[in-house]
């Protein structure tokens, strides 16, 4: 019953989005204020709709309903409630839900906060929005419903992926899709803007909130995904350069480079078809992306469905949407001019070389991924080749140096024309504190690999550069501390925001070269009782239980780890094995603290007679690899810091109008054409 | 067995200082050599597990890895060295088998991309750059609004010239006309002193 | 050159189309996106030598005793639930006149000789590769797997995964003619 009304909504949405995609566009293009405020009420009903269909979809999990198909596939009775709930997203149909949802509640937003934007731009941002929910409810509807029935009714489930049973993959997705499908929002303006055949100052500001919002979402959907795959899959590994998480790493990265080139149109009013082209090949990256995991044309672990049927829908979908929007903006982006003078050495000088960087990082993910794909399909499947970490590794390194190196230099930069030399007497705290951390470095772990003492190096610039730029601006140490406290209580939100944020990978930085260069590991069999000695700890096993979990059996081994005869800890790791997916997974035992992490994981007990009384113990020391996380936490801090500054909710530029009098308050806003 | 067992460790953890950690390579894979057994797990990594996805041998569970890995520490004791090694490999299972793609014709697209694609960047960049600053200082060049911006523009200026005192005149409309048409925006509240949003640094010399 | 600029993206992107297009609407490689091409196909079989499984079971072969004639190398094992689905094919392909080799790949002794009582025994031969070292060296992914190995020796046709009659019919019959009339 429920989810037939679950059924019901979901087509009354497809209705919604189809009345949405067609009656504001047509108003915005008449200057008709009522039919543009369809829009609105459309947005409203349409998210309201896809939440009831949602809610219908979880209480067929929460319930274990397996006349659901979808719930007989991905679950379980025994499943614990949280995973009973999770599953509703764990699976294809019950995420492409998810997906919609998140776009409606976008469009949504736009309708009930969006009121300072020009009604006609706001009727064709939410006139795109829907056109990409209807395509995707259609694609729900027709090809992956939640709500297809089974009968008869089987008794149980077949189960959830045990690995997908755990806290920190049950919100990655969530997170995760707010940022994805978070992008949506400025591809909708950005073809509004197209079609408006107008982009300026103003557009780059009433964009920026969005952008900000689903790059901080994306962020930490990705670090949470990351985090996971550390602690779960018991590799210690948290990034692999598999295919589908470069696909969440191609709209970040895009984004980023988005989120810098709309504050140079909303400050200069330049870069504006650049910035264009971004908002669309951001999505389109969400998209893509969308599409690889689904279609069954990558094998991984996070793969979908596979089914070519749906692959060639999203197929379809993906050709109209980016291929219309990137056919409109070969049109019309040529026609966009306008923009201040600014030289070379400046900061849009600066923001210009951070897009040019981030893209060809992006670009250069992007042939990795899709370089097998594309020579498979040019040799008819007779050629197969592999692009794994070692080729990403070596591309994406040489370009990120750069990129760091200019992070610290370019807020140091003015508009128009940033005067170098002080831009150079600026960055000496870096410059010191960089030559600093590399010999500390070299000092400290002489004989580790070559380009770690440089990554530290690097790191520091970032972060000491950061800093100073900070201290600059409150003018610490300069002035009085009363004055410099003034200072830091006026700093808008949006600045503090991008100190942050920069610190925060600065401080990522320094995670990623602790734990690739210094890890250390040990291998070993160990019996009940045995010690172990090796990277300067004692790991004993001190017992192994056998136990039952609520729907697995487990091995839990006690492993006792001893400094120079001292305990630094007792830690826990089980073998799980789910007997109704027939699979095993490991649960490590780790031990953060600020500087390092201890992680233990127990193996398989030896399969031979002599030696089935031990078992297959591994043990690292991974230094730094918390501050992997915390970077990425001081990075999403940032971005809500800068997300909660007062004056995107303005979102108006300031008109300066100093030669006209001051009859005229600063703020107006541009007055719109339908007024 | 106890103290052998410490020495294998000791001796796997020495010389695996900074190989990446493996959850696949069981204690009874590891060869007495340190020596080939570093380089055995160096390789590793380097080879694809084939019915895995995306994984190395060194850190798949799968069996086919496992016999892999263990193929590998067989060459390397019969004294391949390790190009001979990997070779041995893709003979049988192809380019496929490799996580860094090999440097051939049908690759080399892919190698030579990113510093072409850097070089294609950086100069589009410049030329574009350089026709922008051309056509900004020339002054001439297409109107750089659109209609509707201009009209929009013209009633704008018709509004403030209106409501400023005390006296509208043609000239002050026309003089702010043309310093908004030459870009030569009004100072903007936003720059140089007050600390404001992407924090505009100040670059007077004097306040310093 | 704006204009040729601003038309790349597009022309990109429509290209990437054709790529993906063109694998969504591949047959072959919807029904098995993992199967991989063997570059071994066309080079001289990798020399193995394997026991029999069983003493009652004939068996036991090298490649050398592959050369003469036609030969087809079948990989099964009597856990692999495809290998069961394949077999009548296979038994077939040995009635109708092929030679037929097995091996028995990653297996018990006694598992495989209960299964070969159980479902019949087509092969000439059959080696016992208990620790998948000679699969290893044919390059052999998984089970099941059948190669064509012509009379000279070479490996002339791969096939992973079960023959169906579909295949059998399409790949396996016709290669067959075509290196016999040779």
């Amino acid at each position: 019953m429920i989810a037939e009304i679950g059924q019901y909504v979901l087509i009354a949405a497809l209705v919604l989005a189809a009345v949405q995609a067609i009656v504001p566009l047509w108003g915005a293009a008449r200057g008709d204020a009522g039919l543009m405020m369809v829009g609105d009420r459309t947005a409203i009903a349409q998210a309201a709709a896809l939440l009831i269909a949602f809610a219908a979809l979880t209480h067929g999990f929460v319930t274990s309903d397996f006349s659901l198909s979808v719930v007989f596939q991905n679950s379980h009775s025994l499943k614990p409630m949280l995973y009973k709930v999770s599953g509703v997203w764990g699976n294809h149909e019950g995420s492409m839900l998810l997906w919609v949802l998140v776009l409606a509640l976008f469009s949504a937003a736009v309708a009930v906060y969006g009121r300072n934007l020009p009604p006609t731009l706001k009727a064709r941002v939410l006139s795109i929005q829907a056109m990409i929910g209807f395509a995707f409810l259609a694609f729900i509807i027709f090809t992956s419903n939640p709500f297809a029935r089974l009968s008869p009714a089987p008794l149980d489930g077949t189960g959830l992926n045990p690995l997908l049973q755990d806290p920190g993959l049950a919100f990655h997705p969530p997170l995760l899709y707010l940022g994805y499908v978070g992008f949506s929002m400025a591809f909708s303006f950005a073809i509004a803007a197209l079609i408006e055949g107008r982009v300026d100052a103003a557009w780059g500001r009433w964009v920026r909130p969005w952008t900000l919002a689903a790059w901080t979402f994306l962020t930490g959907g990705i670090a949470l995904g990351s985090w996971w795959a550390y602690y779960e899959l018991g590799w210690g590994g948290w990034w692999f350069w598999d295919p589908v998480e470069n696909a969440s790493f191609m709209p970040w990265l895009f984004g980023t480079a988005l989120l810098h080139s709309s504050i140079v149109v909303e400050k200069r009013d330049a870069l504006k078809s650049w910035t264009i082209l971004l908002a669309i090949l951001t999505f389109s990256m969400s998209l893509l992306g969308t599409f690889l995991v689904r279609s069954g044309v990558l094998t991984s672990v996070h793969a979908f469905a596979t089914d070519p049927e749906r692959g060639v829908f999203i197929l379809a979908i993906l050709a109209i949407a980016i291929g219309g929007a990137l056919t409109l903006f070969a049109v019309r982006a040529p026609g966009m001019k306008g923009g201040g003078l600014f030289a070379p050495a400046s900061r849009e000088g600066a923001l210009i070389a951070n897009n040019m960087l981030l893209t060809l990082a992006a670009a250069t993910v992007l042939l990795g991924t899709l370089y097998p794909l594309i020579l498979e399909a040019l040799s008819g499947g007779e050629t197969r080749v592999s692009v794994g970490p070692p080729f990403f590794n070596a591309t994406f390194g040489p370009i990120m140096v750069p990129l760091v190196l200019l992070m610290a230099i370019g807020p140091l930069m003015a508009w128009k024309r940033g005067n170098l030399r002080t831009a150079s007497r600026k960055i000496i705290p870096a410059a010191i504190a960089a030559l600093l951390a590399i010999g500390v470095t070299f000092l400290a772990v002489p004989d580790g690999p070559g380009l770690a003492p440089f990554a530290m190096g690097l790191a520091a610039w970032l972060a000491a550069g950061t800093i100073a730029e900070w201290g600059g601006r409150i003018k610490l140490f300069s002035s009085p501390p009363s004055v410099s406290w003034r200072r830091l209580s006026g700093q808008p939100r949006s600045a503090s925001g991008m100190s942050l944020a920069h610190l925060g990978l600065a401080i990522m930085i320094v995670g990623i070269t602790g734990s690739s260069a210094w890890r250390t590991e040990l291998v070993t069999t160990l019996s009940p009782g045995e010690t172990v000695e090796g990277a300067g700890y004692a790991v004993t096993l001190e017992s192994v239980t056998e136990g039952r979990g609520p729907n697995y059996s487990f091995e839990r081994a006690t492993l006792r780890i001893e400094e120079d005869g001292e305990l630094v800890t007792t830690m826990h790791t089980e073998r799980r094995f789910f007997p109704i997916a027939n699979q095993t997974t490991t649960e490590a035992g780790i031990r953060t603290t600020l500087l390092s992490d201890l992680y233990g994981v127990i193996g398989e007990r030896g399969r031979t007679p002599e030696t089935a009384d031990a078992w297959t113990v591994r043990f690292f020391v991974n230094p730094l690899v918390p501050w992997i996380w915390l970077g990425a936490l001081v990075m999403v801090f940032g971005g809500f810091l800068s997300l909660s500054d007062r004056r995107h909710r303005v979102g108006a530029p300031r008109r300066a109008a100093n030669t006209a009098p001051p009859a005229n308050p600063p703020t107006q806003p541009l007055p719109a054409p339908a007024e | 067995m106890r103290q052998i067992t410490a020495a294998l460790a000791i001796t796997l953890m020495t010389f695996l200082a900074s190989a990446a950690p493996s959850l696949a390579v069981e204690p009874d894979e590891v060869l007495a050599d340190p020596v080939l057994e570093n380089r055995a797990r160096e390789i590793s990594t380097e080879l694809r597990c084939v019915v895995c996805q995306n994984q190395s041998i060194d850190d798949s569970d799968a069996d086919i890895a496992r016999d892999m890995r263990l193929l590998v520490r067989e060459r390397l004791v019969a004294g391949d060295n390790d190009e001979e090694v990997v070779n041995y490999i893709v003979a049988r299972y192809g380019d496929f088998v490799l996580l860094r793609p090999p440097f051939q014709p049908n690759t080399l697209a892919l190698w030579l991309a990113p510093p072409i694609m850097a070089v294609v960047i950086a100069t589009l960049s410049v030329l574009f750059y350089q026709t922008y600053q051309r056509r900004r200082l020339a002054g001439t060049g297409p109107d750089p609004l659109s209609p509707s911006d201009r009209a929009e523009l013209d009633a704008l200026v018709e509004r403030i010239a209106r409501t400023s005192p005390p006296n509208p005149s043609n000239m002050q409309r026309s003089r702010f006309r043309a310093e908004i048409e030459a870009g030569l925006k009004p100072p903007e509240p936003d720059s140089e002193d007050a600390p404001t949003d992407g924090g505009e640094q100040t670059d007077d010399p004097q306040r310093a | 050159m704006r204009r040729l600029v601003v038309i790349l993206p597009v022309a990109i992107f429509a290209a990437l189309l054709g790529v993906m297009g063109a694998l969504l609407t591949d047959g072959e490689r919807n029904n098995d996106p993992s199967r991989l091409p063997s570059p071994l196909v066309g080079k001289p079989a990798p020399a193995i030598s394997l026991p029999a499984v069983a003493d009652n079971i004939p068996g036991g072969f090298s490649t050398e005793d592959l050369k003469g004639q036609v030969t087809i190398v079948n990989v099964f094992a009597s856990w692999c639930i495809p290998c069961l689905a394949e077999h009548p094919l296979i038994t077939q392909l040995a009635a109708d006149g092929a030679r037929v080799y097995g091996i028995n790949h990653r297996d018990k002794s006694a598992d495989a000789v209960t299964w070969l009582r159980r479902h019949g025994n087509p092969y000439k031969a059959i080696g016992f590769d208990a620790d998948a070292r000679a699969s290893l060296e044919w390059g052999v992914t998984g089970v099941p797997e059948t190669f064509i190995i012509d009379a000279n020796g070479t490996i002339a046709y791969k096939h992973a995964g079960p023959i169906t009659p579909e295949v059998l019919k399409q790949k396996i019959l016709p290669k067959l003619r075509e290196i016999e009339g040779g």
